[in-house]
């Protein structure tokens, strides 16, 4: 990457600036790991895409996948096993003791050190989760190695190191990380920034089980309860196939109704850019954008948001991006798909008539016939 | 108690421009602030001091100007500051600050007693990684309770705590123990402000500087970019993608002729949505 290094000399590279020859200790490192995060008894979404992901790389660097599950004996780890299998992992390694039942730091820190020590990954990724952030900087600063946030795009280099970018700069502009010297390389990926790859059932692959090298009495953090989300009041908006959101081209928090009559009328979830949430017109939850959700929608409509580089790391996965802004300036319009320049308060209302019109029984008999 | 708190001076994210011709981001003039993220943090162990009584530490690595911060800090009711300030530090990586301010930390416990509590706001707005606080827990082998929502109580006499934390799908509700280390969520407190006395208090009280050597780090081979694992080799801007939006056109033309034209340009382009669309609404 002979381009990568003609731009570098602005920043001054330290010790790990220059890739060395790799020390002994780290050169039987190989393979490409995935965490497979457990929640609540299923596979967070975020495990499948990184294992797509971690196929892309495993496969350039001629290495095998490898899923990591921890969890508590039984049902639950065989199901995330077979799960891992079915979505490329070459084998899998598990650790299941009563310990790793709930989320903790400690048990979970502990296992996963443990087995990277064991068995040498070149290569370890985690979804940017509270639990995946949780455990990645525990386990990254256990092994004295270097992690990478919330990347939005993952590559190997002609030299076979993983080349990590993600947005820098409050989300400005993007920076390509490399580790270069520390083993394993680490990476945390937010959920949706990858696509799901094909789920395709095959035999069982490789099984190797560990133990965890605590029990419960050494750990001194306990778990007193769970209050899950209550469910219909939860933004889903990661997994949403339709998404309107709006942003500060709104003007007031009471235009955000318009918004939501729309997602509503076309049954889509609502969202907002970050400015909102940082004006208290909306909740954190349903924030898009590079500190919020990442979003793949097939369709996302975007309402007087003007597209900072924050918003578009989240949504650039849509398929069909829809822009309204005033401004015919706007970023938005560098990477909608379909923009019109006119103000979104005015225009909300005429196209959630439109909508309802069109899908209306009526219209789709119509159609139907 | 004794509780210490990790803030960092950030640009004003919502001010940063980028040169238009050059990509590279324009410093000169964007205001800074202490990261939002850690003020909840603040002003969870200014309320716990209120309640337990003791002592609250604000600490932060960076250059000579993140005083300002701390003195900010001072003004809300913090009742000691400590910069950490060396060149040695520039260039950092999130292991290598915790590492320096583990080794400030451990200090401070040394020189105005050892900390119940290391706070740290959830992430930072500026390098939005979450993963300083936990390299600090790790290094000073406290207890880690990321991402909490509301601390429920807390029993100096046992060294327990029990705090409500954010995980996926739902709330977990843990007991811990002291020392420990919390990164705390948004949206948790209201933030105080400090009177004005508190204010001109501030601008005048002494901020304890301290250097690499100060803070008995020895070892500045761990610190800055010599102690840093990850190396920037690039930045850049997104590219822009090859065709701009395809304008609707919106003169003189009523609005719901534009709406149809607009859903009719959508379904053209997804047909497949029509359906899902329809079947989603529900009407």
């Amino acid at each position: 990457m002979s381009t990568a290094s003609q731009t570098t000399p602005r920043i001054a590279p330290g010790r790990a600036g220059v890739k060395k020859e790799l020390p002994d200790h780290f050169k039987d490192y190989r393979h490409v790991w995935v965490f497979l995060e457990l929640e609540r008894g299923n596979v967070h979404p975020v495990s499948f895409e990184l294992l797509g992901e971690g196929r892309k790389l495993a496969d350039k660097l001629e290495v095998q996948l490898a899923g990591v599950v921890l969890g508590p004996p039984g049902e639950m780890v065989e199901d995330a096993v077979a799960e891992a299998f079915a979505y490329g992992a070459d084998l899998v390694y598990i650790v299941d003791a009563p310990p790793l039942a709930d989320y903790r730091n400690e048990p979970f820190a502990k296992a996963l050190t443990d087995l990277v020590n064991t068995h040498k990954p070149e290569i370890l990724l985690l979804g940017a989760t509270t639990l995946g952030r949780d455990l990645a900087g525990s386990v990254a600063t256990t092994l004295q190695t270097g992690l990478t946030a919330d990347c939005t795009e993952l590559d190997v280099d002609s030299d076979g190191s993983l080349a990590a970018t993600r947005p820098t700069f409050g989300g400005s502009l993007l920076c390509t990380i490399y580790t270069l010297n520390y083993r394993p390389q680490m990476a945390t990926v937010r959920p949706r920034v990858m696509p799901m790859p094909q789920r395709v059932d095959k035999p069982v692959g490789r099984v190797m089980r560990h133990k965890l090298s605590l029990v419960e009495d050494d750990i001194v953090t306990k778990v007193l309860g769970f209050l899950p989300d209550n469910q219909s009041a939860m933004a889903n908006l990661a997994y949403a196939d339709v998404v309107v959101a709006g942003g500060l081209g709104l003007g007031a928090a009471e235009n955000l109704q318009l918004v939501k009559n729309l997602a509503r009328a076309i049954g889509a979830e609502h969202g907002c850019s970050r400015p909102l949430v940082q004006k208290g017109w909306m909740p954190a939850d349903r924030q898009i954008g590079q500190t919020g959700k990442t979003i793949r929608p097939k369709l996302y409509i975007a309402a007087g948001i003007s597209g900072a580089i924050q918003h578009r790391v989240g949504v650039e996965g849509a398929d069909l991006i829809v822009a309204i802004n005033t401004d015919p300036n706007a970023p938005i319009f560098e990477f909608a798909h379909l923009g019109i320049v006119t103000d979104a308060i005015r225009f909300l209302p005429a196209l959630t008539e439109a909508f309802t019109r069109r899908l209306s029984p009526h219209s789709r008999d119509k159609l139907a016939s | 108690m004794h509780i210490v708190i990790c803030i960092k001076q950030v640009p004003d994210s919502a001010q940063i421009r980028v040169h238009p011709v050059t990509n590279t981001i324009m410093r000169q003039g964007v205001p800074t602030i202490i990261n939002p993220y850690d003020l909840f943090a603040l002003e969870e162990a200014l309320k716990l001091r209120d309640v337990h009584g003791g002592e609250v530490t604000v600490l932060t690595m960076g250059p000579p100007m993140a005083e300002d911060s701390l003195r900010k800090a001072l003004g809300y009711g913090a009742d000691r500051a400590v910069l950490l300030t060396d060149r040695y530090f520039a260039g950092s990586d999130t292991l290598a600050t915790s590492f320096a301010l583990s080794q400030a930390i451990a200090k401070i416990g040394e020189t105005f007693g050892r900390p119940d509590i290391v706070f740290t706001g959830k992430q930072t707005i500026d390098g939005d990684t979450a993963q300083v606080g936990p390299g600090i827990a790790k290094r000073l082998d406290l207890s880690q309770l990321t991402y909490v929502a509301k601390i429920a109580s807390i029993d100096l006499d046992t060294r327990e705590i029990e705090v409500a934390r954010r995980a996926e799908g739902g709330t977990q509700l843990l007991k811990s123990r002291l020392p420990c280390l919390i990164t705390m969520l948004e949206d948790t407190n209201e933030i105080r402000r400090g009177s004005l006395q508190q204010a001109l208090c501030a601008a005048r009280r002494q901020v304890v500087k301290w250097t690499a050597a100060d803070a008995g780090i020895d070892d500045l081979t761990r610190c800055g970019l010599r102690g840093s694992p990850t190396v920037v080799k690039r930045v850049f801007a997104p590219t822009a993608r090859a065709e701009r939006a395809a304008q609707i056109d919106t003169a003189e033309r009523g609005l719901q002729d534009i709406a149809d034209e607009l859903i009719a340009d959508i379904l053209t382009r997804r047909p497949a949505l029509e359906h899902e669309l329809a079947f989603n609404s529900g009407t």
